[in-house]
C-alpha cells in the first residue's frame, strides 16, 4: 500500500493509503480528523474547504497522491494554532454573530472565509456584499446573513 | 373540549405578573434518587373560543382558527410528560436528557434558557442534550411541526420550579430559618443573614427516597424574567466552530468501517441479482459485500473506497411502483383529482388560479447516516433522528430482538428539513450491520439523499375568491397533492385529538392540514380543503408543510383581488385581514418603504401567514431586469451555478405571545426566509422515469450567496402575552410567508402571475444530470487547480 507523507495541522504525518483516495476520506476515515465535512463529493457544496499551502481547496476533490511531503494541510482544527491563539479571529467573529444552526457547514465556511479574506486583499478589491455573492459554500440552514456579518467582523482581526 | 375562559383576554403589551397557568391542577414529582431530580404531570385542557371581526364578511371558523397543531400535541403529550426529567447534581450543574431532538434549530439552548431561568442557575452550568429512544416519553419524543417550545416548556418550567423550592425549602431547615427569609440566584440559596449554600451542595440533603407529588408549585411571574426574553447564543457554537461538534459520521465507534448502498435506477427498485459480487469484494479497502432491502450495501475502509465499490457492481433491478411516472404524468393525475370548487354565485365575478408546486427535496447537508452494531444479543445505534422510539421498534422487529436490546442513541442532526421524521439511515445501517455480522458506520451518497431520499410532494392549489363591488362573497382553496407520508405517526394523535372534535371525521392527512391552516381573512363563507393521490413515492413533511404551497397561492390570488378592486397589496390586506394582522402588515409596509418608486422589472410584494401561533408579514423586493436575472457568478468550477430574478431586500415582522430567546428566532427567520425563496425560485427536483434527475447542490438550488438579499431586516413585534398562543414555534414559521411574499413581488414585478414553482422549474434544464448507472458519480481530482 502506497505511503503518504504530508503536514497536517503542523505535525508531519504518513499515511497509507491508495493514492486515487480523496483527502477528505485520508483525513476522515483513516486519520480520524472530522473536522472537514462529506456534503457532496463532488467540489460543490464546499462543506469540506480545508487549505492546502494557505489556500481553500475542497479536499474530497483531492487525490491523496497528489500531495508532497510538503504540502501543508490546516484543517478547521488547526486554523486557530496558524495565529497562534485559542480560536482565529473569523471563529470569533462566528461566536459573536451566533452564525452555526446545525453548524455542519460550518468548518467549511470558516476555512473558507479566511481564504476569502486573503485573497480580495491580494486581488485590491474590497470585501463587500458583492465580492460575498461569489462565496461557493452552501449552508442549508440559511445562515447566509450572519456569515456575511462575521466574515466582514473576522476580516478586521486578521 | 372545555373552555377555560369565556371570552378571549385582552391583548397584553406588559408582561403579566404570574405566569401561573390558570386553572389547571398541577402536579410534579420529586424522584426518589441520590441527588434532587424532579419530573412532572399536568392534567386539564385549554382551549381558546375562536374570535372574529373585520371589515368583511365574517369567515365561517376552520378548525386551526382555534385549535392547532400545537394545541394537538400538547393535549397528547400531557399524559408522558412526567418523563421531562430534571436533575442537579453535587457539582451545582443541572442535567436534562430532552425527548427533543436536535437539528440545526437552537431548541436545546432555548430549553436550557428555560431551565436556568426557573431555576435561577447560570445558563453555563446547565447541559440538555438528546435522550436515548425511550418507549415510555411516547408522543414526548416527536421533534416536528414547531411544537417543541410550546409543549414542552411548561413541563420543564414546573420540574424546575419545584426543585427549586425543595432546595429551599431544606436549606431552611437546615439553617433553622422560615423559608420565606430565602432567596435564591445563581445557583445559590441564600439566607437573611449572610448564609449561602449551593446547589451542589443542597442537591443530596434535598433528595428524597420516594416519589413524592406536589400539587400547584409556584412558577416565577414572567415580569422578574431574567434569561427568557433577552439574546442568547447556541450553547453548541463552539464546538460548532471549532470543528469539534460530534455528528454521527464524526462518531469512533470501534470497527464501525463506512459503509454505502448501491441503489436502483428508480425510486424503490428492487435487487434481482449481483453479476459480480465476488470481483467487488476483492476490491481494495472493501471488507463485505450483500443485499439489503435498499439496494447492495458495500463496506470497505474508507468512503472514497465504498463509493469505488458501488460504482463497480453490476446489478440487475426489477423496477419500482413509479418507474413509469415524470413530472408530467403526476401533474396530470393531480389536476384531475381536485375537487370540484362549489358551484358560483349568479352574478359574481371570480379570481381562479390553479398552481402548480413541483417536487422539492429536503435533504439536509449531512446526508443520511447511520452507526450501527447489531449483534445477536442486542444492537446499538447512534443516528440523528426525531422520532427515535419509532425507529428503534422498526430495528427491534426487523433484527427479532426485544426492543429493550436496542440502544438508540439520538444524534445531533445536521439538518433535518422534514427528513429525520423517518429513519430510512438508521434501517440501512442496522441492515447492514446484522448481515454482515459487524459494526457499520453507513452513509448515504449525496446522490442518493437526493433521488432516493424523501421528498416534498408536488401539489395543485386550486383557490377561488368570489366577489361582487367590494365585497368578497366567498373563498375556496382546494389543495390536492401527492400523498405526503405521516406514516411516521402522527395517526394516534389525530385519533385521539378527533375524538375531541365536533369538525367532522378527516383521513390523517386531511387532519394534520386541518390543524395547521387557518382562515386569516374575512372572505364570508370560505373553506380551505387537503386531498391527496397515493402514489407510492418516498414523501414527507418538509419543513413548514403544505404552508408554503397554500400560502402562496392564497396570497397570488388576493393581490389579484386588490387588483380587481383598485387597491394595492398592502390596501386589500388590511381591509379583509382580521384586525390582529394589522399590525404586522404595517409594521412591514414601514419597515420596508412601501410602495418607494422602484425602476420597471423591479418591484415590491407582501404576505401574510399565522401558524405556530405566531402572526407573521413578510415584504419582500424584487429585481427581475434582464441584466440582473443573467447574472454570473465569478469562477464557477461547474455548470449549474444559477441566478435568475434576485431577491433585493426582506423584511421578516413576527407578532408572538411571548418571544423566549429573540437571537434564536431572528436565525429562524433569517433561515425560513432563505427556504421560501428557494421554493419560490430555485429549488426543486424534476421526476423522469421514476427517478429524480437531481444529484446534487448544482443541480437542486437551494438558496446561495449570489441568491439570497443584501439587506434583510428581521423585526420582533412586542409580545403580547397570549396565554393560549404562548410561547409559539420557531423553526418553520417563515417559510410559507417568505415564499409567498416572493411570489406576490414577482408577480407585481413581471406583471405576470406565475403558476408554477419554482419558477426556475420550466426553464431548460441548466445542468447535465449524473449518469442514473452507475448510481452514483465520481469525486473530481481537480481539487489543487480549483483552489483559492
Ligand atoms: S464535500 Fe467537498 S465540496 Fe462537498
Ligand atoms: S448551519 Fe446547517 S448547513 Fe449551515
Amino acid at each position: 500500500m502506497p505511503e503518504h507523507t504530508f503536514k497536517l495541522n503542523g505535525k508531519r504525518i504518513t499515511v497509507e493509503a491508495p493514492d486515487h483516495v480523496r483527502l477528505l476520506w485520508v483525513l476522515r476515515d483513516l486519520l480520524s480528523v472530522t473536522g472537514p465535512k462529506y456534503g457532496c463529493g463532488l467540489a460543490v457544496c464546499q462543506a469540506c474547504t480545508s487549505h492546502i499551502n494557505g489556500k481553500a481547496t475542497n479536499i474530497c476533490a483531492v487525490p491523496v497522491g497528489d500531495l508532497n511531503p510538503d504540502d501543508e494541510v490546516v484543517t478547521i482544527e488547526g486554523l486557530a494554532d496558524t495565529v497562534g491563539k485559542d480560536l482565529h479571529p473569523m471563529q470569533e467573529a462566528w461566536l459573536e454573530h451566533d452564525v452555526a444552526q446545525c453548524g455542519y457547514c460550518q468548518p467549511g465556511q470558516i476555512m473558507a472565509a479566511v481564504a476569502h479574506v486573503r485573497k480580495s486583499r491580494e486581488e485590491g478589491v474590497p470585501l463587500d456584499d458583492d465580492y460575498m455573492d461569489n462565496i461557493k459554500n452552501i449552508c442549508r440552514c440559511g445562515t447566509y446573513q450572519r456569515i456575511r456579518e462575521a466574515i466582514k467582523d473576522g476580516a478586521e482581526g486578521m | 373540549m372545555t373552555s377555560h375562559r369565556a371570552s378571549p383576554e385582552p391583548r397584553q403589551s406588559e408582561a403579566p405578573d404570574s405566569a401561573q397557568p390558570s386553572r389547571r391542577k398541577i402536579l410534579g414529582y420529586l424522584i426518589a434518587a441520590p441527588t434532587l431530580a424532579v419530573g412532572t404531570r399536568i392534567l386539564g385542557d385549554v382551549v381558546a373560543p375562536a374570535t372574529a371581526s373585520a371589515e368583511g364578511l365574517p369567515s365561517n371558523p376552520w378548525m386551526a382558527d382555534h385549535y392547532d397543531f400545537l394545541d394537538a400535541m400538547k393535549d397528547f403529550t400531557r399524559h408522558t410528560a412526567n418523563l421531562i426529567k430534571v436533575e442537579i447534581h453535587d457539582d451545582g450543574h443541572v442535567y436534562h436528557a430532552s425527548p427533543v431532538s436536535e437539528n440545526g434549530q437552537g431548541i436545546l439552548t432555548t430549553l436550557a434558557m428555560v431551565i436556568a431561568e426557573e431555576l435561577d442557575v447560570p445558563i453555563e452550568k446547565v447541559h440538555v442534550w438528546c435522550d436515548d429512544a425511550r418507549v415510555e416519553h411516547q408522543y414526548n419524543q416527536l421533534t416536528g411541526g414547531s411544537t417543541n417550545l410550546h409543549v414542552k416548556t411548561e413541563p420543564l418550567k414546573i420540574a424546575c420550579a419545584i426543585a427549586r423550592e425543595q432546595m429551599m425549602t431544606t436549606a431552611a431547615q437546615q439553617w433553622g430559618v422560615p423559608r420565606e427569609e430565602l432567596t435564591a440566584s445563581d445557583g445559590v440559596v441564600n439566607g437573611k443573614n449572610g448564609q449561602r449554600i449551593e446547589y451542589g451542595a443542597l442537591s443530596k440533603l434535598a433528595a428524597v427516597d420516594t416519589d413524592t407529588p406536589v400539587t400547584d408549585p409556584y412558577l416565577k411571574p414572567a415580569s422578574e424574567y431574567k434569561v427568557i426574553g433577552k439574546p442568547q447564543r447556541r450553547l453548541d457554537a463552539y464546538e460548532a466552530v471549532t470543528g469539534t461538534k460530534v455528528f454521527t459520521g464524526d462518531l469512533q465507534v470501534k470497527d464501525a468501517l463506512p459503509t454505502m448502498v448501491h441503489r436502483g435506477p428508480n425510486i424503490k427498485a428492487s435487487v434481482i441479482s449481483v453479476e459480480n459480487m465476488d470481483e467487488v469484494r476483492n476490491m481494495s479497502g472493501v471488507t463485505d459485500v450483500g443485499v439489503i432491502p435498499s439496494g447492495v450495501a458495500v463496506r470497505a475502509a474508507t468512503f472514497g473506497q465504498c463509493i469505488d465499490a458501488v460504482r463497480a457492481l453490476k446489478v440487475k433491478w426489477k423496477d419500482g411502483p413509479v418507474a413509469d411516472e415524470s413530472d408530467d404524468t403526476v401533474i396530470q393525475k393531480l389536476k384531475a383529482a381536485v375537487p370540484p370548487l362549489p358551484p358560483r354565485t349568479a352574478g359574481a365575478k371570480t379570481i381562479e388560479y390553479d398552481f402548480i408546486n413541483y417536487f422539492a427535496s429536503n435533504t439536509p447537508l449531512e446526508t443520511g447516516i447511520a452507526v450501527a452494531d447489531v449483534r445477536k444479543d442486542g444492537a446499538e445505534i447512534w443516528a440523528p433522528a426525531k422520532i427515535p422510539i419509532i425507529a428503534m421498534q422498526d430495528i427491534a422487529l426487523r433484527t427479532g430482538l426485544p426492543q429493550d436490546k436496542v440502544t438508540f442513541h439520538v444524534m445531533p442532526g445536521g439538518g433535518s428539513f422534514g427528513r429525520r421524521l423517518f429513519h430510512e439511515h438508521a434501517m440501512d445501517a442496522a441492515e447492514a450491520s446484522y448481515l454482515f455480522g459487524k459494526p457499520v458506520k453507513l452513509m448515504w451518497h449525496r446522490t442518493d439523499d437526493f433521488r432516493h431520499g424523501r421528498q416534498h410532494p408536488p401539489a395543485v392549489s386550486r383557490v377561488r375568491l368570489t366577489y361582487s363591488g367590494d365585497k368578497v362573497l366567498s373563498f375556496s382553496q382546494h389543495h390536492t397533492g401527492v400523498q405526503n407520508d405521516l406514516g411516521h405517526g402522527l395517526g394516534e394523535i389525530a385519533s385521539a385529538s378527533m375524538a375531541r372534535q365536533e369538525l367532522g371525521q378527516y383521513t390523517v392527512g386531511a387532519w394534520f392540514y386541518a390543524v395547521t391552516q387557518s382562515s386569516h381573512y374575512e372572505f364570508g363563507p370560505s373553506e380551505s380543503t387537503y386531498h391527496e393521490l397515493e402514489i407510492p413515492f418516498w414523501t414527507t413533511s418538509m419543513r413548514h408543510v403544505y404552508s408554503p404551497n397554500v400560502a402562496t397561492a392564497r396570497e397570488l390570488a388576493v393581490d389579484q383581488l386588490g387588483h380587481a378592486m383598485g387597491l394595492d397589496p398592502v390596501d386589500v390586506r388590511l381591509k379583509f385581514l382580521r384586525p390582529e394582522f394589522h399590525g404586522v402588515v404595517h409594521k412591514a409596509a414601514e419597515l420596508g418603504n412601501w410602495g418607494r418608486p422602484l425602476p420597471d422589472g423591479v418591484a415590491q410584494g407582501i404576505a401574510i401567514n399565522d401558524e405556530y401561533k405566531q402572526r407573521m408579514a413578510v415584504l419582500t423586493e424584487i429585481d427581475t431586469r434582464p441584466e440582473t436575472v443573467n447574472r454570473k457568478v465569478k469562477d464557477p468550477p461547474y455548470e449549474g451555478y444559477v441566478t435568475g430574478p434576485r431577491v433585493t431586500k426582506i423584511v421578516l415582522v413576527l407578532e408572538g405571545a411571548h418571544i423566549y430567546n429573540p437571537l434564536g428566532i431572528k436565525a429562524q427567520l433569517m433561515s425560513g426566509a432563505n427556504d421560501g425563496i428557494a421554493i419560490a425560485l430555485t429549488m426543486s427536483t424534476h421526476l423522469k422515469d421514476g427517478i429524480p434527475l437531481e444529484g446534487s447542490w448544482d443541480n437542486s438550488y437551494y438558496t446561495r450567496q449570489w441568491n439570497t438579499p443584501h439587506d434583510m431586516q428581521i423585526h420582533l413585534m412586542p409580545n403580547t402575552y397570549e396565554p393560549d398562543r404562548n410561547p409559539g414555534g420557531a423553526g418553520e414559521v417563515a417559510v410559507g410567508p417568505a415564499m409567498a411574499s416572493v411570489a406576490c413581488a414577482y408577480a407585481q414585478a413581471t406583471g405576470k402571475v406565475p403558476t408554477e414553482f419554482p419558477i426556475q422549474h420550466q426553464k431548460e434544464l441548466p445542468f447535465h444530470p449524473h449518469a442514473i448507472v452507475p448510481p452514483i458519480p465520481q469525486s473530481p481530482t481537480e481539487g489543487l487547480d480549483w483552489a483559492y
